[in-house]
């Protein structure tokens, strides 16, 4: 398609760092090309308050492809902006009018502090990994040869597609509570799916339930946000799945 | 992972939530069903009816147990509900500037604690009306039964009865006393000969109706706009309830939701509408 | 040149390994939680060697730059991972994937490094599903495998078009594993500043806090480099936005020789570039390739019809167009090596038949319709149908096009806008991976005794050209399976030496030359932005250090770069300032190193008098285009010695490469 150039005002959060108060700013920006990203368009806002002499947008990004899972950021009220099953880095510019005014602001959570504008810290989901989201196995490669144990298709797409989680955040971000409950699900969900992970599932949603309510995320209202918002589509049947292995863990808890 | 953590946590509060609330579904349908006799039945029948149900609901020992435990449900619901939504609250201090949850969540799924609070305001203003007249204060009528009989002159005279929950029909005239609202006296030996219906039933029809009540149009609106907010509640609840506690299906779970808002609208919408036909009446 | 000695165990190729493993020594378990290792970079190479590591009983440190060991670059890769098991029973063995790959690599890999990746591969397959990572599988619940360039067998496993992902989310929940059991602790959002060298062996590292600024020193008894690749000097490249050399490069100016620099991967099917203010290249799987035939007009006035937007693709009849692969590679057509189809689009484009309506033309056509329409049809005839009209036959060919490739073409709507079911993909050549890196031998030890460097990061496995589905392969086995036993072999000699003091007079002086440097850019106050140097660099290395290099070419890139650097240090505006989050300041740290590679790269690249593998150069080539090694000069890797900032002055060691096990031979696709 042809490219345009649009003109576009932002207004954006900033705040020098996690402790201090911050504002939305209001910047204009044109001859934006419908065809960046939304990130490029950020770089190049960024050029332009460099070349003033301006502090520019601290803003987290990295791979660009829709995967890595860095790049967040809620625009025009919306987790990763208005489309749907897409990354803020695969958000391109046609997708907003000419003379627009687009609302930046970083996750809001209790568990993701601000560490700067628009960057958040999300070590919350690393913790909750580091509780339970593993295999309890060694790393010699002699566990067993891979096709001793067949898995059934359907499982394995199943749980695929759990893992399919790229660890953005969006779903808390979207949740009118902050709840973690689709990212801890996804995570419990493709172990519990597949044979060598059935071992330990329900410990594991102990673990991770346990390091997720530590964490500060809200309670889950089955809203259904989480799943819209997420950029991989994951399904809340993934956290219907972590209720069920966490009560029949819990019904058999002996400590 | 202690049982203490356990329960404390926050899958656990959810189970209970939905534990609680599906209960308090199942208790809408049995709540229906006796309302259903305000409207069904007419005249005397009608009466009857009703006012049977209500002393089955007070007596029946099962009933009486199934009571408390929906008492608890109401309280403990919406405590742990206001508890949540609090710890909701705390885990995003600072909200967005700008919001448009509408994209993707329905508007009730949002709101639940708003609509709880509506529902339980409603529920404290619906026992006061009735469950606080027939429990504990003492001036409500037993069911009185008219019938005409021939006198011993051949004319017609009427004569008033107690109607009574065997089926009994006790004369109303001065032998007989009313102690502890509905046992039936023997004055002169003091001995309890029966044991009679407290009329609900004209409670209820008196509250609705324009002629005996004042503020019946006002109370109308109230119920049909609370039974709007429990419809809503519903609306999502029904079958968040069932997510809560695992049961999601590929192909079942469109199923209860349907379900869900099929219950939504014609449990409340059932309610509503008993009120009104009681006020058109 | 004594120093560059590879370290190749004796004996029979299929021996090395398990005798070298047999006699290394060890270190035993009660010595293991005495002894500090420090990992940099949790990508498929770090967070594999740092959870093998910390299982072992080392004490961990792991570093990344990004706010999460699970967002390394790994997780971008899309096709899949190669391993030896036959599972398809056709022909594959360890010694097939061993010949494949020293011959994708156009044989200036190492025999013996190559080998060994080989036997592992199949152990890192059978180590991934154990983790719980889901790779596709057939209706009977076994493993799929599908086939990938320059290979003919089927040994490639994959979970969609997202193996990367899954297979570092599976070393990442290892790793979180050990750190949630306190034998690793990590380090996110925090950079390599240096190599701490103390008496001649690596003993630590001075990092940056990202978040607060803070410098930090960390030492270790042993540092493993798993940085990954160098692609971003291009700027343009299907790397991550924070991918670097600075890891590799500190070494290097530590001792480190660096190998092979100019070995560059240029993947054919990306999406091409759009416009000034583009910032990254999406690879478009090299899956795509089954099913897609590359063209471009052979009218060069349909071509420019077409940039101007007078011409669709789908008006050019069919003897219009020249499916050049096919053409020329008429055996492989379509699926000839990476390197060879990227060369072929260039020599097309120059020849001025691209498509793109860009500034510089550059794209060519990946169609899918033949496709779409052989496919439609066998999906009537299997339905019964055997007389299909035009719209079923489209209607179930897309259908079946999209079951096979749906996320990848949903991809390239969403970024192009443009539906690649009616209208052929536009494609390009983009970077994607860099062969070259820092020389280790086979132990993956670099020329300074205790620092080990795995993955993209070191040179060892590819050669001149890596083959797909192989760089995987190649960071897991070093991490899960080599590692492991080559470090600690190292370390036994360690176990006497107790606790490494942070206040050694090489860490004070380390850490000083960092924050001087950072004190430098943050004054040097001038006009532009570190962007656009990075820009300006990559265009210069696109041009004269990319696809297609002459000698004239890589003598004014040398000159360039040196220039642009001297810019680069009196006018780059770094705003903001040291103790904070700022990403300005990380990027000029990083494009800082990127100009002095950059430089090497060329230099290397001039060099190398031959063309093999992702380096053409254009004086050496056949009457009809193809490469022209020449194995009696380099035979060899070519391994820099760093003297200082301009490359020239860089000092080469060679490594004589020798095939004991493999005849050499002149690489055919035709």
């Amino acid at each position: 398609m042809a490219t345009k150039f649009i003109n576009i005002t932002l207004k954006i959060w900033r705040q020098q760092n996690s402790q201090s108060k911050g504002s939305l700013e209001t910047y204009t920006l044109n001859k934006v090309s419908t065809d960046s990203s939304f990130l490029e368009m950020l770089d190049q806002l960024n050029e332009q308050l460099i070349s003033d002499q301006k502090s520019p947008v601290a803003f987290d990004h990295d791979c660009r492809e829709g995967i890595c899972g860095m790049c967040s950021l809620y625009i025009n009220g919306r987790a990763h902006g208005p489309a749907t099953g897409t990354t803020t880095c695969q958000l391109h510019m046609r997708k907003f009018k000419d003379g627009e005014t687009i609302y930046v602001e970083p996750w809001r959570s209790k568990a993701f502090p601000i560490v700067k504008d628009l960057v958040v810290d999300r070590s919350a989901f690393d913790r909750i990994q580091q509780a339970g989201g593993f295999i309890s196995i060694n790393t010699s490669g002699k566990t067993m040869d891979a096709n001793a144990i067949p898995v059934p298709k359907q499982n394995a797409d199943k749980a695929f597609e759990a893992a399919a989680c790229i660890g953005c955040g969006a779903c808390v971000a979207a949740c009118k509570n902050s709840s973690a409950m689709l990212f801890v699900g996804a995570k419990v969900s493709q172990y519990a799916l597949l044979p060598q992970g059935k071992v330990e599932a329900q410990e594991r949603a102990l673990n991770m339930v346990r390091q997720m309510d530590e964490e500060g995320f809200g309670n889950c209202t089955n809203t259904g946000a989480c799943e819209v918002e997420c950029p991989k589509g994951i399904s809340i049947e993934n956290i219907a799945r972590m209720n069920r292995e966490f009560l029949l863990a819990a019904s058999k808890s002996n400590k | 992972m202690s049982i203490k953590t356990i329960l404390n946590s926050s899958i656990v509060k959810k189970v209970w939530m939905a534990l609680t609330g599906l209960f308090l579904c199942t208790f809408l349908v049995g709540h229906l069903a006796g309302n259903m006799q305000l409207v069904l039945k007419t005249g005397e029948e009608g009466r009857r009816a009703f006012n049977e149900y209500a002393y089955f609901m007070a007596h029946n020992p099962f009933i009486k147990v199934l009571s408390y435990v929906t008492y608890f449900s109401i309280i403990f619901h919406a405590f742990q509900g206001f508890y949540l939504t609090y710890q909701n609250k705390k885990a995003r201090p600072q909200g967005y500037a700008y919001s448009k949850p509408a994209a993707n969540s329905s508007l009730p799924s949002r709101y639940m604690a708003i609509l709880g609070t509506l529902v339980l305001v409603f529920i404290v203003t619906h026992m006061a009306n009735f469950w606080w007249k027939a429990k504990i204060k003492e001036d409500i009528p037993l069911h009185a039964y008219t019938v005409s009989i021939p006198g011993p002159m051949g004319q017609m005279q009427k004569q008033e009865f107690y109607y009574t929950h065997n089926l009994q029909l006790i004369p109303k005239n001065d032998e007989i006393t009313v102690k502890n609202k509905t046992d039936l006296y023997m004055k002169s030996v003091n001995i309890k000969v029966a044991e009679g219906y407290v009329d609900l039933h004209t409670v209820v029809m008196d509250f609705f109706s324009p002629k005996q009540n004042e503020q019946a149009m006002f109370y109308v609106l109230l119920y049909v706009f609370s039974m709007c907010a429990l419809a809503f509640h519903l609306w999502h609840g029904f079958a968040s309830g069932f997510q809560s506690l695992g049961l999601n299906h590929r192909r079942y779970t469109p199923l209860i939701h349907s379900a869900g808002k099929l219950f939504a609208v014609i449990v409340p919408g059932m309610f509503a509408l008993i009120t009104i036909l009681i006020y058109l009446k | 040149m004594s120093k560059l000695d590879a370290q190749i165990p004796e004996g029979p190729l299929a021996e090395k390994w398990t005798n070298h493993k047999n006699q290394m020594k060890l270190v035993a378990p009660n010595n293991r939680p005495k002894i500090d290792v420090i990992v940099v970079g949790t990508g498929l190479a770090g967070a594999s060697a740092a959870a093998s590591l910390g299982e072992m009983g080392y004490n961990v440190k792991a570093f990344c730059f990004q706010d999460s060991p699970r967002r390394a670059h790994s997780i971008a890769a899309q096709g899949g991972i190669n391993a030896a098991k036959n599972y398809q029973n056709d022909g594959d063995s360890i010694y097939r994937l061993f010949y494949d790959t020293i011959k994708g690599g156009d044989y200036r890999s190492r025999e013996a490094n190559v080998y060994r990746l080989a036997e592992v591969s199949g152990n890192i397959i059978d180590q991934c599903v154990a983790q719980g990572v889901p790779f596709a599988r057939e209706y009977g619940g076994l493993l799929d495998n599908r086939s990938f360039g320059g290979t003919q067998v089927q040994r490639t496993f994959y979970a969609a078009g997202q193996t990367g992902q899954q297979l570092l989310l599976g070393a990442y929940s290892a790793l979180s594993r050990q750190i949630g059991l306190g034998r690793v602790s990590m380090h996110s959002r925090h950079e390599m500043m240096d190599l701490v060298v103390i008496d001649g062996k690596a003993r630590g590292i001075i990092a940056r806090n990202l978040v607060s600024g803070e410098i930090e020193r960390h030492s270790a008894h042993a540092v493993v480099i798993a940085s990954g690749g160098y692609g971003n000097v291009y700027f343009l490249s299907t790397n991550a936005m924070g991918s670097n050399v600075s890891a590799g490069w500190k070494i290097h100016k530590r001792g480190a020789y660096f190998a092979n620099p100019c070995f560059v991967q240029i993947h054919p099917t990306c999406i091409p570039v759009h416009g000034t203010n583009q910032s990254k290249l999406t690879l478009m799987s090299e899956s795509l390739r089954n099913s897609g035939r590359i063209w471009v007009p052979s009218k060069k006035e349909d071509a420019a019809a077409i940039r101007e937007g007078q011409l669709k693709p789908t008006q050019i009849p069919e003897e219009d167009r020249d499916y050049f692969l096919e053409r020329r590679y008429p055996a492989f057509g379509n699926l000839v090596p990476r390197d060879v189809a990227s060369r072929a689009a260039k020599e097309r484009c120059d020849a001025g038949h691209g498509i793109e309506a860009n500034d510089t033309n550059e794209g060519v056509y990946l169609d899918f319709s033949s496709e779409i329409r052989s496919k439609g049809k066998q999906a009537a005839y299997a339905k019964g149908d055997h007389h299909p009209s035009e719209e079923t036959i489209l209607a179930l060919g897309k259908k079946w096009i999209e079951e096979k490739y749906g996320n990848l073409f949903a991809m390239y709507e969403k970024i192009t806008d443009e539906n690649p079911y009616e209208m052929p993909m536009k494609i390009y050549p983009a970077v994607h991976y860099t062969m070259g890196g820092v020389w280790v031998d086979y132990n993956l030890q670099s020329t300074i005794p205790g620092c080990f460097v795995s993955g993209e990061a070191n040179f060892s496995d590819h050669g001149a050209n890596r083959l797909g589905a192989s760089a995987l392969m190649q960071g897991l086995a070093d991490g899960y399976f080599v590692l492991p036993y080559t470090l600690s072999n190292y370390l036994a000699e360690e176990i006497r030496t107790g606790k490494i003091s942070t206040d050694a007079p090489e860490f004070e002086a380390a850490e000083r030359e960092v924050k001087d440097r950072i004190q430098l850019f943050l004054s040097i106050n001038g006009t532009r932005s570190v962007d656009s140097f990075h820009k300006k660099l990559g265009l210069i290395m696109w041009n004269k250090v990319g696809m297609g290099r002459n000698e004239a070419g890589l003598k004014a890139a040398i000159d360039e770069i040196g220039l642009l650097r001297e810019e680069f240090y009196r006018d780059v505006r770094v705003p903001g300032e040291a103790h904070e989050y700022n990403p300005e300041l990380d990027k000029a740290l990083r494009v800082a190193d990127l100009l002095e590679l950059g430089q090497l790269m060329a230099v290397d690249a001039l060099n190398r008098n031959e063309s093999c593998g992702g380096h053409f150069r254009e004086e050496y080539q056949d009457k009809e285009g193809e490469t022209l090694r020449n194995d009696e000069r380099f035979k060899m890797v070519a391994a820099w010695e760093y003297r200082g900032p301009d490359s020239n002055k860089s000092v080469l060691h060679e490594e004589k490469l020798d095939y004991e096990f493999i005849k050499i031979a002149a690489r055919n696709y035709k």
